[in-house]
């Protein structure tokens, strides 16, 4: 399962320093739950994104641990603290051992 | 001594009791196994830890909660009525400045969301919210 897994984060382009801002993160996966069964009544094999951090400069801003019950299309929602001008860095570590990133810059004025 | 039908239906009654008894237990339990995972017996209090979510959420597939925990370094929802009670755990960094987030979980009916905080000085919190599932969210 490593097709078409598209991560999506808003991040404001700008802020103040030692603002609180707000970060939307969403990535497409079906996180199948390894519940459902198929026609033929056979378990289909659990398959999801079991981990999401994000980072500002190297240091970490949340750390996120799925399970199986999290919807399709992982969405969430956080706050963090810009110091300074930098780079967040999104990361999610899939079941099959696939890593998506994503990063975005903020200028702190 | 012989059986009339009214004793037959009190038995039958009891036996009902007993049988729907037993059914919630046993999950609510597994829940209760999960969170002393967590805290290691230790004593869970109150305190500022939240948890929204709707009252009636019509599809189970995507149920909207957030939590909010000032003070808490991680947090651990868990869903009661589900086949595996464990759903989310958070850990916030030192740039979390609100140590709250929200997401989408999937709920299979009818039950509690209960999250567990663990704080900054060790101590535990918990807090729950009831969700009344209409169409439930993990499949057959």
């Amino acid at each position: 399962m490593a097709s078409g897994v598209k991560p999506r984060v808003k991040v404001p382009k700008t802020a103040a320093a030692g603002d609180s801002i707000t970060i939307k993160t969403l990535i497409s996966h079906k996180m199948e739950s390894g519940q459902r069964k198929d026609g033929d009544g056979n378990l289909i094999p659990r398959s999801i994104i079991n981990r999401f951090t994000a980072d500002f400069n190297g240091e970490n801003v949340i750390d996120v641990t799925l399970e199986p019950a999290i919807s399709t299309n992982p969405y969430f929602q956080f706050d963090a603290t810009v110091p300074e001008s930098g780079e967040f860095k999104f990361t999610w570590y899939d079941d099959d051992g696939d890593v998506y990133e994503t990063a975005k810059q903020i200028s702190v004025s | 001594m012989q059986l009339t039908r009214r004793d037959l239906l009190i038995m039958g009654s009891v036996g009902m009791a007993t049988a729907a008894l037993g059914v919630t237990p046993a999950l609510a339990s597994l829940t209760d196994d999960e969170i002393a995972k967590i805290t290691g017996g230790a004593e869970v209090g109150a305190g500022d830890l939240s948890v929204t979510a709707p009252e009636i959420a019509e599809n189970g597939n995507t149920v909207p909660i957030e939590i909010s925990a000032p003070g808490a370094t991680m947090v651990a929802v868990f869903a009661d009525g589900n086949p595996t009670p464990n759903v989310v755990t958070f850990k916030f960094g030192p740039l979390n400045p609100t140590h709250a987030a929200s997401t989408r979980i999937r709920l299979a009916k009818t039950q509690n969301v209960v999250a567990i905080a663990q704080m900054e000085d060790g101590s535990f919190q918990k807090a729950s919210a009831n969700v009344k599932v209409t169409i439930g969210g993990c499949g057959g």
